[in-house]
């Protein structure tokens, strides 16, 4: 539950980013980060909010971790399951 | 660094970076080898428990340095009346909203899921906006129950700000951390000399906010991250400071928390939530412990919308005691879960007894599904 998961800003419109994650895309709100967010940036993602723009020299560090969890795991794996449920968390509806 | 063959299935994974490990782990032996004392530290996060244990960290450490989980599971410190609470709104045909961790813990006389099977409208949500969105769509009344630390509350605050519908309320069992970290160091039997600060919750507060703790209790801070190389970093320097006798704050992740944290998030968790006492389920009446959320937005506060008469629900049945849980010693570090007669047995995730085998973040479910201690390399046991 204070698991933040990073991913990719796509497309930004106001308030709402449209973030991948490792290929899945989801919406984000953005009312939450305190810097500005822009296509290209990395956010780190609770609960369907940004609560933090990665900066660029730690964004490949940041990758690493998560994508062990998602790619080598198994399905049912605990730590796994938290992380596809906090991409799952952004929104899935309309496109921004 | 090869896994053995009948290691547990889902520590197969490997380190990202075992040669950094393996020098953090001979620095920490090194640090420990001379000590006249143990030493214990604790984390107060879910997440680094998952770590800990998926990764097998304990396997790694000197024998006299014991790493605890404290009450770092924000579902499992979610009394039991607040569970009540929902139980009973539900029951007045409330469409109550929560996350999929809070649906099974046990309320005294329901749980939601429970409350659900007898006909109540209870919806699985991921992130508070999905509460607000629901309560957009339906005709009738939504209560999101709101569960979390500060990380999570940010989002709730966020929600109760963007002009929800008159039919949504939150009713908030969110619970901030640092004042639980004031009463763990004063209880006698805990004896923490370290804290490992979560690090996802310090990108919204900051670091420096631990700085006033240190200096009323002299003990040492490190925020660490989530990945194994994190928690061992941060380790050692806890272990450092501790042996030194220079309690202070060190930012051990500084790739996502800065000195003052997310001020526009504590801008919008302090304009709709204010910090009161209560009750966190097994450990104490935590002061400043609670979320609660301020009289301007009370048109959302689901306590004050509805009547919830918690003697009704209680007069209709017994509530059940679950006398043999020690979920709260778990949670206060005095005890771990092999500690408990029920572990494993009769408390498990499939029938859980206690609130730390219902969430993916509680202790007792970290180690049934990991276990607590497991060698995963051979030369771990040779080297101590």
């Amino acid at each position: 539950m204070c698991l933040g998961v990073p991913g990719r800003v796509v497309e930004v419109n106001g308030l709402v980013a449209l973030v991948d994650f490792w290929g899945t895309r989801r919406k984000v709100r953005l009312e939450t980060v305190d810097q500005p967010v822009q296509p290209g940036d990395y956010v780190l993602v609770h609960v369907g909010f940004a609560i933090r723009r990665i900066p660029e020299e730690e964004v490949a560090e940041t990758l690493a971790f998560y994508e062990q969890l998602i790619h080598m795991a198994e399905e049912a794996d605990l730590m796994s399951a938290d992380v596809r449920g906090e991409i799952d968390a952004a929104d899935t509806g309309e496109q921004p | 660094m090869k896994p053995r063959s009948d290691v547990h299935p889902w520590q197969r994974l490997e380190f990202r970076d075992p040669e950094k490990v393996q020098a953090l782990r001979a620095t920490l032996h090194r640090l420990c080898r001379d000590l006249a004392e143990p030493i214990s530290v604790m984390h107060v996060c879910g997440t680094h428990e998952q770590s800990i244990a998926r990764f097998g960290l304990r396997s790694l450490l000197p024998r006299n340095l014991n790493v605890i989980m404290g009450p770092g599971c924000p579902v499992c410190v979610t009394d039991m009346p607040e569970v009540d609470e929902a139980v009973v709104l539900a029951r007045q045909g409330i469409t109550i909203a929560t996350f999929g961790d809070m649906y099974r813990v046990p309320g005294s006389v329901q749980s939601l899921a429970e409350a659900k099977a007898a006909g109540a409208d209870i919806r699985i949500v991921y992130s508070p906006w999905d509460a607000l969105r629901l309560a957009r769509t339906l005709d009738r009344d939504v209560v999101f129950f709101a569960t979390g630390f500060e990380t999570t509350a940010v989002a709730t605050a966020a929600v109760i700000l963007s002009d929800p519908p008159s039919n949504f309320s939150v009713l908030s069992a969110h619970k901030y951390i640092p004042p639980v970290m004031e009463i763990i160091a004063e209880m006698p039997d805990t004896r923490v000399q370290g804290f490992l600060a979560a690090g996802h919750a310090a990108t919204i507060t900051g670091w420096k906010i631990f700085e006033r703790f240190v200096q009323r209790h002299q003990i040492p801070v490190v925020v660490g991250g989530f990945e194994p190389l994190d928690i061992l970093a941060a380790l050692v320097q806890l272990v450092e400071l501790i042996r030194a006798g220079t309690p202070r704050v060190v930012n051990a992740y500084p790739r996502c928390v800065t000195p003052e944290g997310n001020l526009q998030a504590q801008r919008l968790l302090w304009e709709v939530f204010e910090p009161v006492g209560g009750t966190w389920r097994g450990i104490a009446h935590i002061p400043n412990g609670n979320l609660r959320i301020r009289d301007r937005y009370r048109m959302y506060d689901a306590r004050y919308r509805y009547d919830i008469d918690l003697d009704e629900l209680l007069r209709e049945a017994p509530p059940r005691l679950i006398y043999e849980c020690i979920c709260g010693d778990i949670m206060a570090g005095i005890a771990s879960p092999y500690d408990c007669r029920l572990f494993g047995k009769e408390c498990t995730p499939q029938n859980p007894v206690g609130a730390c085998m219902v969430s993916s973040e509680g202790t007792c479910k970290i180690w049934y599904e990991y276990g607590g201690h497991i060698i995963i390399d051979d030369r771990a046991s040779s080297m101590e």
